[in-house]
C-alpha cells in the first residue's frame, strides 16, 4: 500500500482526520484508519501528522527516475501581446532573480513573437541575464501548438531547472500542454515561490479549495520545475538601464511552427481601458447598488482612482455589468493593491476571487455582512451618499 | 457528432473551510457535487447533440462514489457514462490524471469533440483539459465562451482572453474547455431522473485502458504536496465611522498610505 498508518506511532490525536479533504480517515480504537475507497493519496495527512505516523510512499520502480543532473538556470516565459511584453513577465523576473540567487544561477527570459527589438532590451534591464528570442510571423500572436512546440524544443535544448509563467489565459493553456509534452511537474496559480536551500528545490505554494487552504508543492524528480503565478503576486522588477545581458537568437523552421487551429480575429471589448487582472486598484459593485444605473457611482469612483471596475456575481447575473467584469469563483481571480467592495455582501464565491488583495475596503449597509471579515477597513454606511462624495474629493485633489 | 465530456466530482468548495481555532479543515457534511464548470461542459455537449445528432459520453476518474456524479449527468440527458476507478489511479496529479483520461478516450476511440470545464473548483489548476489534448496530440481551445459554427469537420469558437475574445477555427477532433458564459445549464427532467436510476455505468480499471503502472497514480505524478496550512490571517479589520465628510477624509488618507 502506498499509504499506511504506523500503528506504534499513531496517538489517535485526530490531526490527520481534520486535514483530510476527502473524509477518508476515522479513528478506531484510538488509531487512525484510512478508508482506501475514499483516499485519493492527496498527501494532506502525512505532513499534518506530528508523530510521523503516516507514510506516503511512491512505489519506486527501477530506472524510472529521469536524469535531472544537467538542468541549470531559472527561466521566465515572457508573454507578449501585440508585440508588447506583458507586465506579468516583469513580475516573474523580480521573483526569478531571488530564486536564481538562492540557486547560484542565472535568469533567462524566453520571448516568442514577431518584431520585438525594443522589448528584448527591456527584459535585460528588468533582470534577465539572457534572453532567448525567436521572431517569426507564425508566432506574432499566441497559438497553442507552435508556442508549445517551440518552447518544448528550447527546454530540451537548454535544460532550465525552473520555468515560471504567468497564470494567464495564455500561460495556463501553454504550460499545461508543455508539462505533458516534456513530462515535467507543474504547479498552477502559485502565490509564493521559494527555494529549499538544503535540497536546492523549488517550493511552490498555492491556494486550494477556493483559497481556504494553502498547499506547498515540490517536484523532486523531474525538471524543469514549472509554476504559473497569478497577476500582482510579486512586484514588477525595476528597470536598470545599465544592466547588460546576452541575447540569443534562435531559429526554427517548418513543422514546429505550424498550427492546426487558426486564429481568425482578436476582439478587445473591455470598455474601461484597464484590464481587471492587471489593475492595481479595483472598485467593485454588488447587489447593494440596487439598480443598473447606480453602477455609474462605482464607475465614476473607479475613473477618479484610475481603477478597474469589478462586479459580484449577483450584479452580473442581474445584467448590470458584463461577465468580463465578474470577480469570484466563476469569474476572475484578482489580487490588486487595493480592492474596494461597494454593496457586496461577501459570499464565499466572491471572497475566493479577491481575498488575496493586499488591502480591502468594504462599504456595506449591513454591519453583519461577511465581507467585513476579510476587509482591512470597513464602513457601515450609505453608498449613495459616500461614493459621490468620495469621487468628488478625488476629482478635486486631481485638479490641484 | 460524438462528444465526450470529462467531469470531476468535487467537494462543495464553499463548505470546506479552516477552523481558525484549531487550524484544521472543517468538512462536516460537505456535499459532493459535479464541478460547477463541468456543468457548462455537459450542457454544451447536450446542445450540440440536439443540433447535430450523435451521442454524449461522460467520463470521470475518481473513487467509486463518483458514480453519483455520472448518474446526475445522465439525468440531464447524457447517453453513456464511464467511471475510471482503480487504486492504481490514486494520488494522480494533473499529469497522471490527464494521461489516464486520455487513455480512456483512446479506448472509446470514436469521438469528434472533447469538452471539459475550464478548471475544477477544488484544485483550480486548469491543467487537465490541455493535458488531455497534449496526450492525444489534438488541437485545443481553452476558455471557450461561444461555439459559433461547426461545419465540414471544423469548429469555430470564441475564446475568452483578459481583454476580450479571440475567434479561433480548429479541425475536429479537438478539445475545448468552456467558461460560464457559454450557456445556462438545464435542470434534470423527470424522465432523465428515472433513466439515471437505471442506467448502467461502465466501470474501467487500468487493465481496461491498457496503461502501465509507471505512468499512473502516485508513480506517474511528478508533483508532491509537502505542506498544507491555512492562509495567513488578514490584519484585523478596522471599522471606520463618522459623518460623510469625515469618512471621505479618512478614506483619502488610506488611499495615500496604501497606494504609494
Amino acid at each position: 500500500m502506498p499509504i499506511q498508518v504506523i500503528i506504534e506511532k499513531c496517538t489517535g490525536c485526530t490531526l490527520c482526520l481534520k486535514v483530510c479533504p476527502f473524509d477518508a480517515i476515522r479513528i478506531m480504537d484510538k488509531k487512525a484508519v484510512i478508508n482506501l475507497d475514499k483516499c485519493t493519496l492527496c498527501g494532506a495527512c502525512a505532513p499534518a501528522c506530528k508523530f510521523k505516523a503516516i507514510l506516503l510512499e511512491k512505489p519506486e520502480t527501477a530506472n524510472q527516475k529521469p536524469d535531472i543532473s544537467g538542468y541549470r538556470g531559472v527561466w521566465v516565459f515572457a508573454e507578449q501581446k501585440k508585440g508588447k511584453v506583458q507586465p506579468i513577465a516583469f513580475e516573474l523576473l523580480s521573483k526569478a532573480k531571488e530564486l536564481a540567487a538562492a540557486l547560484d544561477t542565472e535568469v533567462s527570459a524566453v520571448l516568442l513573437g514577431y518584431r520585438l527589438e525594443e522589448e528584448i532590451q527591456e527584459l535585460i534591464w528588468r533582470g534577465a541575464d539572457k534572453v532567448y528570442v525567436l521572431e517569426k510571423l507564425e508566432l506574432a500572436n499566441y497559438q497553442d501548438e507552435p508556442y508549445t512546440n517551440v518552447l518544448a524544443e528550447l527546454i530540451n535544448k537548454y535544460k532550465p531547472e525552473v520555468l515560471l509563467c504567468g497564470a494567464t489565459s495564455i500561460g495556463r493553456s501553454l504550460i499545461s500542454r508543455i508539462a505533458v509534452k516534456i513530462k515535467a511537474g507543474l504547479t498552477a496559480d502559485c502565490t509564493e515561490l521559494a527555494i529549499d536551500q538544503e535540497k536546492k528545490m523549488l517550493l511552490s505554494t498555492r491556494p486550494a479549495f477556493g483559497g481556504n487552504i494553502m498547499a506547498t508543492i515540490i517536484c523532486p524528480n523531474h525538471r524543469p520545475q514549472m509554476a504559473t503565478v497569478r497577476h500582482k503576486v510579486f512586484p514588477e522588477a525595476q528597470c536598470d538601464m545599465k544592466r547588460k545581458g546576452k541575447i540569443i537568437y534562435e531559429n526554427f523552421y517548418g513543422a514546429l511552427l505550424s498550427s492546426r487551429s487558426r486564429l481568425l480575429d482578436i476582439i478587445d471589448e473591455i470598455e474601461s481601458t484597464v484590464n481587471l487582472s492587471e489593475a492595481d486598484i479595483i472598485v467593485s459593485g454588488g447587489r447593494g447598488l440596487k439598480a443598473k444605473e447606480n453602477f455609474k457611482l462605482v464607475e465614476d469612483l473607479a475613473k477618479a482612482l484610475g481603477a478597474a471596475v469589478g462586479a459580484s456575481r449577483a450584479a452580473v447575473d442581474s445584467g448590470w455589468m458584463p461577465y468580463s467584469h465578474q470577480v469570484g469563483q466563476t469569474g476572475k481571480t484578482v489580487c490588486p493593491k487595493l480592492y474596494i467592495a461597494c454593496g457586496i455582501s461577501g459570499q464565499i464565491q466572491h471572497l475566493v476571487g479577491m481575498q488575496s488583495s493586499k488591502v480591502i475596503i468594504a462599504i456595506n449597509s449591513d454591519p453583519y455582512a461577511p465581507i467585513f471579515k476579510v476587509a482591512n477597513y470597513g464602513i457601515v454606511g450609505d453608498l449613495f451618499e459616500l461614493l459621490p462624495a468620495l469621487t468628488k474629493k478625488l476629482q478635486e485633489a486631481l485638479k490641484r | 457528432m460524438n462528444i465526450i465530456v470529462c467531469i470531476k466530482q468535487v467537494p462543495e468548495t464553499t463548505e470546506v473551510r479552516i477552523n481558525p481555532q484549531t487550524n484544521t479543515l472543517m468538512r462536516e457534511g460537505v456535499k459532493s457535487i459535479i464541478n460547477p464548470f463541468d456543468m457548462y461542459a455537459i450542457e454544451e455537449g447536450l446542445r450540440l447533440k440536439e443540433r447535430f445528432g450523435g451521442k454524449v459520453t461522460i467520463l470521470t476518474m475518481g473513487p467509486p462514489q463518483a458514480e453519483s456524479a455520472l448518474r446526475e449527468a445522465i439525468s440531464l440527458g447524457a447517453d453513456d457514462a464511464i467511471l475510471l476507478s482503480d487504486r492504481a489511479f490514486a494520488g494522480s496529479d494533473t499529469l497522471a490524471t490527464s494521461y489516464t483520461l486520455a487513455g480512456a478516450i483512446r479506448k472509446i476511440r470514436d469521438y469528434d469533440l472533447l469538452i471539459c470545464g475550464k478548471q475544477a473548483s477544488d484544485g483550480d489548476t486548469a491543467q487537465v483539459g490541455p493535458g488531455i489534448a497534449a496526450h492525444l496530440d489534438i488541437p485545443q481551445v481553452t476558455y471557450v465562451k461561444k461555439i459559433e459554427e461547426i461545419k465540414d469537420k471544423a469548429i469555430r469558437v470564441e475564446r475568452m482572453t483578459e481583454e476580450g475574445f479571440e475567434i479561433i477555427e480548429s479541425p475536429l477532433p479537438a478539445l475545448l474547455t468552456v467558461v460560464k458564459e457559454i450557456n445556462t445549464p438545464r435542470l434534470p427532467s423527470l424522465k432523465g431522473l428515472m433513466r439515471s436510476k437505471q442506467a448502467k455505468i461502465t466501470h474501467w480499471t487500468h487493465k481496461d485502458i491498457e496503461l502501465g503502472f509507471e505512468n499512473l497514480g502516485l508513480s506517474g505524478s511528478p508533483t508532491q504536496v509537502v505542506k498544507i496550512f491555512s492562509p495567513p490571517p488578514r490584519e484585523s479589520s478596522q471599522m471606520l465611522s463618522g459623518s460623510i465628510e469625515e469618512l471621505v477624509e479618512k478614506l483619502a488618507l488610506i488611499f495615500k498610505k496604501e497606494l504609494v
